[in-house]
C-alpha cells in the first residue's frame, strides 16, 4: 500500500520535494506507459503505415516507404465521404444542442431533489447496446411506420421515406450522441446562480433578453464542451451510416473500416485516419479560439 | 403572463426529450417478446416468450455475451487500478510534466474511435502481434484509463481537506490516514468509475472490431447478425443488461440519498 504524503505542508526541504516527485512518477508510471505505448505510439505507426508502398507482385502486402502521394490519392478518391462526415456530424451536433439545452436547463433549474434521478434517466439509454438502439431506429423509421406515414401525409419528406436516406443517418447520430451533449451542458447550467437570472428579470429584462444576456453566456463552457464531445465521435462514426443509410450516405469511418478490414488497403486507410484526426484537431482548435471571443455570444 | 407560458414550455420540451431518449429502448425491450415472421426482427408480428425461455437458443449468442463480460471485467480491473494511481499522483503531488500528463489523459477522450482503432491495429499489424482477446483488452484498458482518472480526480478534489487534517491531528500516521479516511472517501468515485468503465468496454464496437481478429464479442455478434437478421435472443439479453445496469445505478443513488439524509439529521 502506498502512503500518501500530503502536499499541504509548507516549505518542504528540496530533498523531500524530490522524493515526492519520484513517488508521483512511480504512481503514474504504469498507467502513463500504457497510454504512451497503446495510444501515442500507434499514431506514429499509423503515420508510417500511411506512407507505405505496395510490395510489387504481392497484392495486400506493403513495405516501409515514403509515399506522401498516398494522401492526395486517398483524398481524391474519398473526399465526398470525408466532407459528408463533417456535414452530417455538424448538423447532428446542432440538433443535439437544440434538443439537449431545454432538458439540461430543466434538470438544472427545476430538477430540485429529483436531479440525481433525472441524470440517471439521461444516461440510462446508454445501458442498452449502442448497436441495438441504432437498429431499433430501423423499426421506428420504417417506410410503413407511423413516423414516415405521418410526415408523408404532410408532404414533408422529399424522398417519400426516411430509412436509407441522409435524414435517418443524421437522426441516428443526433440520438446516439445526445447524452454527450447533455451532461456537460447540465454541468455548466447547474453552476449558474439562479439569482442572476432573477436579477435580470428584476431589472426589467424580458425572459428572452435574460436568457440571451445572462443564462446563455454563462452556459457557454458547457456548450463548447458538449458540441466538441458530440461532433468528434459523430464525425468518426460509421455505425449509423451503415445501419440507417443507403450506400450514398457512407461516411469516412465506413471507408476507413472497409479499407482496413475488408480490402486490407492499409496505407489508404491510415492516410484517411490521419487526415481525419488532423482536420478534427484544426477544427477544434479554431472553434475553441473563436468560442473564446465574443463572436459566439 | 408570458412568463408563466415560458415556465410551462421548458418542462414540456425537457420531458419530451427524455421520452425521445427512451423510444428505442422501448422498441428493443418490446421486440424481445416478438415472434418475427421473417429472419428480420423489424416489424411486430406476434407476442412470444420464445426468446426468453431459450435465451441461449441461437448458437454463439451467449458465448459472445460471456466473452464481453470477461473482457469487461479484466479491462476494468486493470484500468481502474492504473487510472486511480494516476489520479492520486495528479491531485496529491507536484511534479514536472503535469501539462503533458493531462494532455495524454485528455486526448483519448477526444479522438474518434475509428482513429484509435485503426492506429492500434496499425501497431499490431506492424509488430505482427496476433489479434484476439488480448488485443481487445489492451485497447479497452487504454480508453477506460482516461475516464477513471477524470472521475477519481474529481472525487479527490471535491474532498474536504479538513477530514484528513483531523485524522493527523488525532495522531494517525499517513498510512492510517489513507486507510481509514482517504480511501473510504474516494472509494465511491472509484466504484463509479469502474462501473462506467465496464459499461464502455461491454458496449464498445468500433475499437474492438478493428482489433478482434476472429474473436466475437457481444457487439461484434450483433454487427454480424445485423446483415442477416438479429435473433430475438439478442434483444432479450440486451434488455437484461439494461435493467440490471439501471437497478445498480438506482440502488447506489438510493444509498447515497439515505446517507446524505442521515448526515443531515
Amino acid at each position: 500500500m502506498v502512503a500518501v504524503v500530503p502536499t499541504t505542508g509548507n516549505a518542504a526541504p528540496a530533498a523531500t520535494a524530490q522524493r515526492r516527485a519520484r513517488t508521483a512518477y512511480f504512481l503514474m508510471g504504469p498507467g502513463l506507459l500504457w497510454l504512451a505505448v497503446f495510444f501515442a505510439i500507434p499514431f506514429v505507426t499509423l503515420f508510417l503505415t500511411s506512407l507505405q508502398v505496395p510490395v510489387p507482385g504481392k497484392p495486400g502486402q506493403y513495405m516501409p516507404g515514403f509515399a506522401l502521394g498516398n494522401y492526395p490519392s486517398a483524398l481524391a478518391e474519398y473526399w465526398p465521404q470525408l466532407v459528408r462526415s463533417f456535414v452530417f456530424s455538424g448538423i447532428a451536433t446542432v440538433l443535439a444542442l437544440v434538443l439537449a439545452y431545454p432538458l439540461a436547463y430543466f434538470i438544472a433549474f427545476r430538477g430540485g431533489r429529483w436531479k440525481p434521478l433525472l441524470l440517471v434517466l439521461v444516461i440510462a439509454p446508454s445501458f442498452a447496446s449502442f448497436l441495438l438502439r441504432t437498429y431499433a431506429w430501423k423499426t421506428i423509421l420504417a417506410d410503413e411506420g407511423p413516423v414516415t406515414s405521418t410526415l408523408n401525409a404532410l408532404h414533408l419528406l422529399p424522398e417519400g421515406r426516411i430509412l436509407n436516406t441522409s435524414i435517418a443517418v443524421i437522426a441516428g447520430l443526433t440520438y446516439n450522441f445526445l447524452p454527450f451533449m447533455l451532461l456537460p451542458l447540465f454541468a455548466a447550467i447547474d453552476k449558474i446562480d439562479p439569482r442572476l437570472v432573477e436579477a435580470a428579470g428584476d431589472l426589467y429584462a424580458s425572459p428572452i433578453t435574460a436568457f440571451r444576456k445572462v443564462t446563455w453566456p454563462l452556459s457557454l463552457p458547457g456548450v463548447v464542451a458538449g458540441t466538441l464531445l458530440t461532433f468528434i465521435p459523430a464525425s468518426g462514426d460509421y455505425i449509423n451510416a451503415q445501419l440507417l443509410g443507403s450506400p450514398n450516405d457512407r461516411m469516412i469511418g465506413n471507408v476507413i473500416q472497409a479499407n482496413f478490414i475488408q480490402f486490407r488497403n492499409y496505407p489508404t486507410a491510415s492516410a484517411l485516419s490521419f487526415a481525419l484526426m488532423a482536420i478534427i484537431l484544426l477544427l477544434v482548435f479554431g472553434y475553441i479560439r473563436r468560442a473564446g471571443t465574443e463572436d459566439l455570444v | 403572463m408570458r412568463r408563466r407560458w415560458g415556465r410551462a414550455v421548458i418542462p414540456v420540451i425537457g420531458i419530451a426529450v427524455l421520452v425521445y431518449l427512451f423510444i428505442p429502448i422501448a422498441v428493443v425491450v418490446a421486440f424481445s417478446f416478438n415472434n418475427p415472421g421473417s429472419r428480420y426482427n423489424l416489424t411486430w408480428n406476434q407476442f412470444s416468450l420464445q426468446a426468453w425461455e431459450n435465451i441461449c437458443g441461437v448458437p454463439g449468442v451467449c458465448a459472445s455475451f460471456v466473452t464481453s463480460i470477461e473482457i469487461g471485467i479484466i479491462s476494468t480491473l486493470i484500468a481502474t487500478i492504473l487510472g486511480t494511481l494516476i489520479a492520486f499522483a495528479l491531485v496529491r503531488y507536484r511534479f514536472r510534466g503535469r501539462g503533458s500528463t493531462n494532455l495524454l489523459i485528455f486526448l483519448p477522450m477526444t479522438t474518434p474511435e475509428v482513429v484509435m482503432g485503426a492506429s492500434l491495429l496499425a501497431l499490431f499489424l506492424n509488430l505482427r502481434f496476433p489479434l484476439g482477446a488480448g488485443t481487445v483488452a489492451i485497447a479497452h484498458i487504454m480508453f477506460i484509463i482516461s475516464f477513471v482518472v477524470v472521475s477519481v480526480k474529481a472525487r479527490l478534489q471535491g474532498m474536504d481537506p479538513r477530514l484528513e487534517e483531523a485524522a493527523r491531528d488525532l495522531y494517525a500516521d499517513p498510512r492510517a490516514t489513507f486507510r481509514y479516511v482517504t480511501f473510504p472517501l474516494v472509494l465511491p468515485g472509484i466504484v463509479g468509475a469502474a462501473l462506467l468503465g465496464f459499461s464502455l468496454s461491454f458496449d464498445d464496437f468500433i475499437i474492438s472490431y478493428f482489433n478482434a481478429g476472429t474473436l466475437v464479442t457481444f457487439p461484434i455478434y450483433i454487427w454480424g447478425a445485423a446483415q442477416r437478421g438479429i435473433p430475438v435472443q439478442v434483444n432479450a439479453l440486451a434488455s437484461v443488461v439494461f435493467f440490471i445496469a439501471l437497478a445498480v445505478v438506482l440502488i447506489s443513488q438510493g444509498v447515497n440519498y439515505r446517507k446524505r439524509k442521515a448526515l443531515q439529521r
